[in-house]
């Protein structure tokens, strides 16, 4: 710890409580996990009331809603489908942002074991365990997700920066130019005058 | 009369004249006729304008009510977590006016009292903190102009020419000056300990937004700010406190921050493994791509921004930034790439924010294909998208920061399109 000579003598101590109350963050090798456990049957309950009418009673997403099942081996494909299964690389990852922030307008309101159930039921979801598995804080370390290693470093520097770096073309850079798409076509772009007559 | 009635009736004329069309009339050089604009006396050179009571805090005057934000409804399942983009296309120099300037939140635009604040630091520390916002506002400050430009700006574009706009092609931007503390002070202040390689940041808002930063970076630029362009920051964008992370991916830039944590390693969370992500052909997926690179776009003429007044003069105009560091030259083309000229900055680029260019040209009627590329002082020249999907393929959603062409026909309209 470097020996700071001055500090300014702002702020007070937080107490334990109130890191205890904020600090809920959980890293890849589970630092931070409360003790606690759910079985995928519990989850499946759990999900029905609180997340399926968003995610899917299979967690297969509802609309636009997102998708929290299916997608393997998708990654490469044209239309890849990124879910915690094919695509979420840790486990801490699901069980931290179910935990801060859903359900989506009443985030924070699940208990650690209502947590840990609805992990262990997108999970099954992703048929990653079987129907009775319990997941809590000592089982959370034997699952690893199928993307665990499908992610790099930015690379950008070596792979992008070292080509397009210099002097660029001026001048006859290229013999012919075509238009090749139009958006125009597409017709997707809000309409503007309606906006403006309704202001 | 009153006064406040005066001037409420002659509001109500100028609208009425302006529905009816008198007044609108071109202000062409060499008319034959004498302009009435002129040679008959106007009501606003004669009655009286509004009292320095009317507007406490105004807003645009009703004729700019186009230069607005906008959103596209089928981007997103909803709108509370959702984006809607800056009318850039209706801009000019490089400070974006904050109450037009785009938002994007995951739960939300929060409600949060200066009095209800806290900031917590906690972690590998010696003294886990909290601060509450008359604290922050004791400890020195700085400072600084800065673009923040969401990872996704200009993403809808990876597949092909989508939206027909400026506006919606690359208004995920804004840039302010901001004043705030830099965190380093506040790190400082709770004695950091030097084993701690990252910090955790998180919002007060229920997404929590939470994003890990190396420490490095967190010593360097990063400011905690609570003023933009003058002022304290919008609702919408982070009131009362928000992180400003020059240079770096907006998502990073986390609003109505409330705690700061120093750990040893990266969390790892939703918003830099789901997202934030940027998978290339291969099914491989980066993480912690941190930067924007080096970008601009042609804002007028653009589709939101077409030439109305024929042959001859014509400024074309635009915005470059790099979050490498400062733009040095941006060229544009008006022929889809085939040659270019180099335009005018209007200042130096400034580090980590918009600069703005000009090319000051001759327009004789015919189709332009007009581009625009960015060079900054690293010496990377803004790419075309050809390049860029030659190296990530088509999937990688964020940090499209290709080379846009406008097709402008020569009745003046432009239109976002794609060429060879």
């Amino acid at each position: 710890t470097p020996a700071f000579a001055d500090t300014f003598g702002l702020g007070r101590p937080a107490l334990p409580e109130e890191i205890a109350a904020w600090d809920k963050d959980v890293s890849p090798d589970g630092t931070g996990l409360p003790e606690g456990s759910g079985d995928v049957f519990t989850g499946e309950e759990v999900f029905a009331d609180q997340c399926a009418v968003c995610h899917g009673d299979f967690a297969e997403g509802v609309g636009n809603w997102p998708k929290l099942a299916g997608g393997m081996d998708t990654l490469a494909d044209k239309d890849p489908l990124k879910t915690v299964g094919s695509y979420w690389p840790y486990l801490s990852t699901t069980w931290d942002y179910v935990n801060r922030s859903m359900p989506f307008g009443n985030a924070q309101s699940l208990e650690p074991d209502d947590v840990y159930a609805i992990v262990a039921y997108i999970l099954y979801s992703n048929d990653l365990v079987d129907d009775d598995f319990v997941l809590s804080n000592e089982t959370f370390s034997d699952v690893v997700l199928p993307n665990h290693d499908g992610f790099i470093l930015d690379d950008r520097m070596e792979t992008e920066h070292s080509k397009w770096v210099g002097e660029p073309c001026m001048e006859n850079c290229k013999e012919n130019v075509e238009v090749t798409m139009r958006a125009m076509v597409l017709d997707v772009t809000p309409e503007e005058v309606d906006e403006a007559d309704n202001s | 009369m009153t006064e406040e009635t005066t001037g409420k009736s002659r509001r109500a004329f100028l609208k009425g004249a302006a529905l009816t069309g008198v007044g609108l009339a071109a202000g062409k050089a060499g008319a034959a006729t004498p302009d009435p604009l002129i040679t008959e006396v106007q009501p606003w050179a004669s009655g009286l304008g509004d009292g320095v009571d009317e507007t406490p805090y105004g807003l645009p005057i009703e004729f700019e009510d186009d230069v607005i934000r906008r959103n596209v409804e089928w981007l997103t399942a909803d709108t509370i977590s959702s984006i809607n983009f800056t009318p850039i296309h209706a801009l000019d120099g490089t400070i974006t006016p904050q109450g037009c300037a785009f938002e994007r939140h995951h739960s939300g635009a929060i409600e949060l009292k200066k009095e209800d604040y806290r900031l917590m630091i906690n972690g590998m520390v010696d003294r886990p903190l909290v601060f509450t916002y008359a604290d922050l506002e004791r400890f020195p400050r700085e400072n600084h102009v800065y673009f923040c430009e969401c990872a996704a700006n200009t993403g809808m574009e990876w597949a092909g020419a989508q939206l027909n706009g400026a506006q919606f092609t690359h208004g995920m931007i804004h840039n302010m000056e901001y004043t705030g503390v830099p965190l380093r002070t506040l790190l400082e202040e709770a004695g950091y300990d030097t084993a701690g390689k990252w910090v955790f940041v998180e919002g007060a808002d229920a997404s929590s937004n939470g994003r890990s930063i190396p420490m490095e970076k967190a010593l360097d630029d990063v400011l905690v700010a609570f003023k933009a362009n003058g002022e304290a920051l919008r609702k919408e964008h982070g009131y009362p406190v928000r992180l400003v992370v020059p240079g770096w991916e907006g998502n990073m830039w986390i609003k109505w921050i409330r705690r700061i944590e120093v750990m040893d390693g990266p969390v790892e969370s939703r918003e830099e493994t789901s997202k934030y992500t940027d998978t290339l052909a291969d099914g491989i997926s980066r993480k912690w791509t941190w930067e924007m690179d080096a970008k601009s776009v042609v804002t007028s003429p653009s589709p939101q921004s077409p030439i109305t007044h024929g042959n001859g003069p014509l400024v074309i105009s635009g915005l470059a930034w790099s979050g490498r560091g400062a733009i040095t030259r941006v060229d544009v083309s008006k022929d889809g790439g085939k040659t270019w000229e180099t335009a005018r900055l209007a200042k130096p680029g400034e580090k980590m924010a918009l600069t703005r260019f000009y090319l000051d040209t001759e327009w004789n009627g015919e189709e332009m294909m007009l581009q625009s590329r960015a060079m900054d002082d690293t010496g990377y020249v803004q790419p075309t998208k050809a390049q860029l999907r030659e190296v990530r393929g088509l999937n990688s959603i964020y940090h499209n920061n290709c080379i846009q062409t406008w097709l402008v026909r020569a009745n003046g309209e432009a239109e976002n399109v794609e060429v060879s």
